[in-house]
């Protein structure tokens, strides 16, 4: 089940649409690390509104999306953890510390453009 | 209970029975597949999602334990109805190499593949009972249950 990623202005939105296996997302996360210099991309959205469970090996996926995305100078935010995932995902003992996330793909866009306000501010 | 390396008594699967399934964990396709039938047969047996999401995050974390440390194994589900005991008992078996040390295993943190070390003493915590039964060269079962909050 491949992931479509979709580039929306300086943005990478990464929308997964079904269960993934853990092959599914280390390829997500190659992807976007790879689009993310492809498309010189500022921010990246991953919208997991659809993803049945967070597990230890989707937290590590993405939080590892985040950091290699950060190193190529690009924010990353998860968008879209429904309310129980989140209730297991803290059973679990995953808090996807150093992560940003947001409410759903309005906020992570709103969350990516103030960032990319500062970074301009503070270039000046 | 957990860590001890008993068995707990009275939880046995029935063969082939309805209100039970049994499925092989050998690629990361059925890690996703156990989970899905794990959340299907509980939405049945009327668990709220929230206990559904928790069910299926615990059966993710142990099958793919399966993978990771006996490349193959087998996930098994029964549903049971013991007067206000009503649950969910999630078994885990392979005849991989086993936990030499299941104190450790159960650890936040503590991890000999790499990971986050969180699957185990994560699924603990989802799970209203939990027990590993496992030795080195004699394979590792693991048996959960979450029960059925009473409707209020």
């Amino acid at each position: 089940m491949e992931v479509p990623i979709l580039k929306q202005g300086q943005y990478l939105i990464a929308s997964i649409q079904s269960a993934l296996t853990d092959a599914d997302l280390s390829e997500l996360r190659e992807a976007l690390i790879a689009k993310v210099g492809h498309y010189r991309a500022r921010g990246v959205i991953v919208d997991v509104t659809a993803l049945d469970v967070m597990d230890s090996f989707a937290v590590r996926t993405l939080r590892d999306v985040t950091h290699m995305a950060r190193l190529r100078g690009s924010e990353t935010v998860i968008v879209g953890i429904q309310p129980e995932v989140a209730f297991a995902m803290v059973q679990l003992g995953l808090t996807l510390k150093g992560v940003a996330t947001a409410l759903d793909l309005e906020e992570g866009l709103a969350f990516l453009n103030q960032r990319s306000r500062e970074r301009n501010d503070h270039g000046r | 209970m957990a860590g001890d390396g008993r068995t707990s008594g009275g939880m046995t699967m029935p063969k082939g029975a309805e209100n039970g399934r049994r499925l092989q964990v050998a690629s990361d396709k059925d890690v996703v597949s156990a989970r899905q039938v794990g959340r299907e047969l509980a939405a049945g047996f009327g668990f709220s999602p929230g206990d559904q999401t928790v069910i299926a995050a615990a059966i993710s974390e142990i099958a793919r334990n399966i993978l990771m440390y006996a490349r193959r194994g087998e996930v098994s589900f029964e549903l049971i109805s013991e007067g206000p005991r009503r649950g969910m008992i999630i078994v885990a078996r392979d005849d991989g190499p086993g936990i030499p040390d299941i104190a450790r295993a159960l650890m936040d943190g503590f991890s000999t593949s790499g990971g986050l070390g969180l699957g185990l003493p994560g699924a603990r915590r989802l799970m209203d009972e939990f027990d590993i039964d496992s030795g080195i060269g004699r394979g590792t079962t693991i048996t959960m249950l979450k029960l059925k909050r009473p409707a209020r």
